[in-house]
């Protein structure tokens, strides 16, 4: 799912002036775990600077956005069922775990909750 | 007179709440039944500002809705700032039949959304002789948690950013954009610890799971309403109210989320002009 879907992300964030703004602040590293396979987000002042499929060694990151991959598929897809629309929505159900520092995550729930959305085939804006 | 003014009518209200003086904003519109709206929590009367608008409710309904203290245009009481806010499920019932009586209102409609859906299923099992019919929007026994409430509630955190992240996503995917961005500003609007005040009632003070199935219809209608892309109150957990009250109706409403009179009011008034006329065929003309 995610792995196809990482130039997707990158470019969706980068190219959009508004969410890149929401995020100025934004300057840490995040996990995407999907199952067994893992990635690691970077974020530098709300533009994503690079994004690393695993397996990792030692990873360093800030929080984690874990679930499986029938969830993230359902979350991904063009029109997510209700229960599966949102980040939220899936942790409601507990099919979404967040992890770790939550801080930056927290402090910019829009924002990523925007960067997570860039994974479906058309943006819908959260 | 050329100014394009609505027919919502908003005045303030000297009323005693919890043997205190109260300035409450209230808004009122149309002539007929008393029809009482309960905004949610951490957001105020704007939310109704569909129903307040629309010809169809203003000739047969007399609609009224107020800010709860804290919230809108009320304020807090003299010495807020010594203490947390945190609603309670006697205040919030309190407060409602004090404004009934202080406005002299004769057994309402009352219809709350998601804590106001809450406190309606509390006024139908406590209080059913007061109201006409209830309706509840978003309305379930009890919430999973499914976040730390603490974070909405922090210097380090922005209290509006982080209830706009809150509350987007509880809003159904398909609702018109001004209407979402409407709704989110609300919350975004709200009083520090406001929302998280709320949240104490809807999460742990008025959890009614054990008493719902006395709730007596035969006394009072009940209503319940819910948007199917709510993942606050699920249809599952309104379902799951309606199997446990005989006589409720229950309708699950396509494509809304948890706010449905703000984030898509034409979509919800098509759900709940059948509600109002049966509510109206039910009443003796005088």
């Amino acid at each position: 799912m995610l792995v196809d879907r990482t130039e997707q992300m990158q470019q969706r964030v980068n190219d959009n002036a508004r969410l890149v703004w929401r995020g100025r602040f934004v300057n840490t590293t995040f996990l995407i775990e999907v199952g067994e396979t893992s990635h690691l987000v970077e974020v530098v002042a709300g533009q994503i600077k690079s994004i690393r499929p695993g397996p990792f060694v030692m990873p360093s990151w800030s929080f984690a956005l874990r679930a499986v991959p029938e969830a993230w598929e359902k979350f991904c897809s063009a029109e997510p069922p209700p229960g599966f629309h949102d980040l939220f929505a899936l942790t409601k159900r507990r099919a979404l775990r967040i992890e770790g520092d939550i801080y930056p995550f927290m402090s910019n729930l829009y924002y990523f909750k925007c960067v997570m959305a860039t994974l479906r085939p058309v943006v819908v804006t959260p | 007179m050329t100014a394009n003014f609505e027919p919502i009518v908003g005045r303030y209200l000297r009323i005693m709440l919890d043997s205190k003086p109260h300035r409450l904003y209230v808004e009122q519109a149309g002539e007929g039944i008393p029809l009482l709206c309960l905004h949610t929590a951490s957001s105020d009367t704007r939310q109704y500002r569909g129903l307040f608008n629309d010809s169809r409710v203003l000739s047969h309904f007399r609609v009224i809705a107020f800010d709860l203290p804290w919230h809108g245009k009320s304020s807090p009481p003299e010495g807020w700032q010594n203490s947390d806010y945190r609603l309670t499920s006697s205040a919030y019932v309190d407060m409602i039949l004090a404004v009934i009586d202080a406005l002299d209102v004769e057994r309402p409609v009352v219809m709350g959304c998601s804590i106001g859906g809450r406190i309606a299923l509390h006024l139908a099992l406590d209080h059913p002789e007061r109201f006409r019919a209830i309706i509840g929007l978003q309305s379930g026994a009890h919430v999973d948690p499914y976040y730390d409430t603490s974070w909405l509630h922090r210097p380090d955190v922005h209290g509006g950013e982080i209830a706009a992240g809150i509350v987007c996503g509880l809003i159904g995917p398909l609702s018109p954009m001004a209407e979402r961005w409407e709704t989110i500003w609300h919350y975004m609007q709200g009083g520090p610890g406001v929302f998280k005040g709320d949240l104490h009632f809807y999460t742990v003070d008025g959890d009614i799971r054990d008493r719902v199935a006395e709730i007596d219809t035969t006394r009072c209608p009940l209503y319940l309403l819910s948007g199917e892309y709510d993942y606050s109150c699920t249809q599952e957990d309104t379902l799951d109210l309606a199997r446990r009250i005989k006589g409720a109706k229950v309708t699950i409403m396509k494509g809304l989320g948890h706010f449905p009179m703000s984030e898509s009011s034409q979509t919800f008034l098509s759900y709940l002009m059948p509600v109002l006329e049966e509510i109206q065929a039910a009443t003796p003309r005088r």
